[in-house]
């Protein structure tokens, strides 16, 4: 009987009710409709209004009204509590002053990101070794100049023309040409012939550019990405004028793992070694969750602690889908690292960059 | 005994056939065994006891005979002869086995057969050129991934990640270049600042002044000299050591 009494009374108080004054009105009305018994029933209930009886839950009333009704009620409650919490918390903090232990750090994805084996240590001596003889080291001790080749698929459209053309302005020393239905396997060679040392292939999809192949001339490595969100130049809010001749500096961010080091060397490879820093200009590629973000800046410092940055020139994002050793060949090629969806998906803080 | 006439003359005119598919200007014939592909009285396949066509089966041509004799048995109507691979001695089968059958039928075979081979040929080299692979996109994965890629830009702050790269990277010197750099502003600088302070106060305080105080204001470039406000702080010359520090590290 309880049981059947409880839920009516509940539901008319939680009909008439939207805040505490009609609360308590519509307590005390039953109170003063019933019997004295039931008036201590009522109080008792008024008291434990706050918790819910036990047995209650805001899905067992059929009404939609009602139910919507209890549940903001359910919510608010517990929003107070929480609020309750928060503010003894705070109080023992100041009360303890010095001895309060440490305020919690709030877990983020890259706290909680599962640790890669492969992740570089920076005093490791085997990978100093590797990077002193891999494919871009003639790059990092000076040898070579970068010359790159930027290319498109088959007929491309307006964006895709204007990213090359703005690409072409970003990166030193670069070349756009028209890819007239020619195989990359024989582009390859004739490049090579003319001492590039990049190719890049930028692949369209519905008047889009969406995919980037990066592929590094005398037999290097070569990365296939997934372009997103690509904004042209003179879709960027703020911007300032167009990029000057000079070469920018270059930033590279939390490239951690093995994987990520040799992408984060083949970007670097791309501008020229000594960059002029007249031009004041900076290109980042900031690697955060798999996603590498590329900026366009030019700074200037104010002083010693201030720096100011306005970006110019295009901005896009890439995710790594592909690396393959040798150059460019999709049937005989040999994989480093391939993006497996279903494998490497199935985690959310396992990351590969 | 077959009724050519009345045939074509029920189904070409009057009535319906279930092969025949007409255009305002054109009607075709969807049968399979049709020499030309068009609606009419001397191409339509049912509508001839005299009948031969070509057709090619995994890059093997026939050719195919109607036996009218045999019009009972629809599936064994059509005798199949095998033409060689050789142009001009499949032609050549192709009139030997047509030998005395009317002129269209002859030559229409040949065309066909002539088409025939020209598109096996260019089947065959587009082969050898560049094959396009399609790869599928799945929606869900997109869109998964778009927002995957909005939480990690939110995540990066790239902005003030940039700065503070900056910051270091001036501070560290990782270039001698810039290190200089920053030095030859800081002397033009510093002269314009000193011929505007000797004009207002003493010298002596002021070279008190000058080596307490670090060079916090003066390493800064100057921006368009005319526009920020500059206060007049003092300020020390001091020297780095510049160290050669290779430019390419990756920065973790």
């Amino acid at each position: 009987m309880d049981i059947t009494e409880i839920p009516v009374s509940q539901d008319n108080q939680g009909k008439k009710k939207k805040n505490k004054k009609a609360k308590k009105k519509s307590g005390s009305q039953e109170g003063n409709g019933e019997s004295g018994g039931v008036e201590t029933k009522e109080e008792k209930m008024e008291k434990s209004e706050p918790a819910f009886p036990p047995t209650f839950s805001v899905s067992e009333i059929k009404n939609k009204q009602r139910r919507h009704l209890m549940f903001m009620k359910l919510k608010q409650e517990k929003r107070k509590q929480k609020m309750q919490i928060k503010k003894k918390k705070k109080k023992e903090r100041e009360a303890l002053g010095d001895k309060a232990p440490p305020k919690e750090v709030p877990k983020t994805i890259e706290n909680q990101r599962v640790y890669d084996e492969t992740t570089v240590d920076p005093e490791d001596e085997e990978i100093a070794f590797d990077e002193g003889t891999d494919e871009f080291s003639a790059y990092f001790n000076g040898l070579t100049n970068p010359k790159v080749l930027i290319t498109t698929s088959d007929r491309p459209r307006g964006r895709t023309v204007r990213f090359c053309e703005q690409l072409a302005t970003v990166i030193p020393n670069a070349h756009v040409y028209y890819r007239r239905g020619l195989a990359l396997k024989r582009i390859i060679p004739q490049c090579i012939a003319r001492n590039f040392t990049y190719l890049i292939v930028i692949n369209e999809d519905r008047k889009v550019p969406n995919g980037l192949v990066l592929c590094h001339l005398p037999d290097g490595p070569t990365a296939h990405f997934k372009i997103s969100s690509v904004r042209l130049r003179k879709e960027m809010k703020r911007r300032g004028k167009d990029p000057t001749e000079h070469s920018p500096e270059v930033i590279l961010n939390n490239f951690t793992t093995r994987l990520g080091h040799s992408i984060g060397r083949q970007f670097a490879a791309l501008f020229p070694q000594d960059p002029q820093f007249v031009g004041r200009q900076v290109a980042t590629f900031h690697n955060q969750r798999d996603f590498v973000f590329f900026r366009f800046h030019r700074y200037i410092f104010k002083n010693e602690k201030k720096v100011g940055i306005q970006e110019l020139g295009p901005r896009f994002t890439l995710k790594l889908r592909s690396l393959q050793k040798g150059t460019f060949d999709s049937k005989f090629g040999e994989y480093e690292w391939v993006l497996k969806r279903h494998e490497m998906d199935a985690c959310r803080r396992k990351f590969h960059l | 005994m077959q009724h050519d006439d009345v045939i074509w003359d029920i189904i070409g005119n009057k009535q319906f056939c279930s092969f025949k598919v007409k255009t305002k200007s054109q009607g075709f014939c969807r049968n399979e065994y049709n020499v030309t592909g068009l609606c009419n009285r001397s191409s339509c396949p049912l509508a001839n006891s005299q009948y031969a066509t070509i057709r090619e089966e995994k890059g093997q041509c026939f050719l195919y005979m109607k036996v009218i004799e045999r019009a009972a048995f629809p599936a064994k109507m059509w005798e199949k002869v095998k033409l060689s691979k050789n142009y001009e001695k499949a032609l050549e089968q192709i009139d030997e086995n047509l030998i005395y059958w009317p002129r269209f039928i002859r030559h229409k075979c040949k065309q066909r057969f002539t088409k025939i081979t020209q598109y096996l040929i260019r089947m065959r080299k587009l082969v050898l050129k560049r094959q396009r692979k399609l790869v599928p996109l799945s929606r869900k994965v997109e869109r998964r991934e778009k927002r995957k890629e909005e939480k990690a830009l939110i995540a990066a702050q790239l902005d003030n990640a940039i700065e503070k790269e900056l910051l270091e990277r001036l501070k560290q010197g990782t270039d001698t270049g810039k290190r200089e750099f920053e030095m030859n502003k800081l002397k033009t600088s510093s002269d314009e600042e000193e011929q505007d302070e000797e004009e207002e106060s003493s010298s002596e305080e002021e070279e008190e002044v000058e080596t307490k105080t670090k060079a916090s204001r003066s390493k800064g470039k100057s921006p368009a000299n005319g526009s920020a406000v500059r206060k007049k702080r003092a300020y020390v010359e001091i020297e780095y050591e510049t160290e050669p520090v290779a430019k390419s590290r990756a920065t973790s």
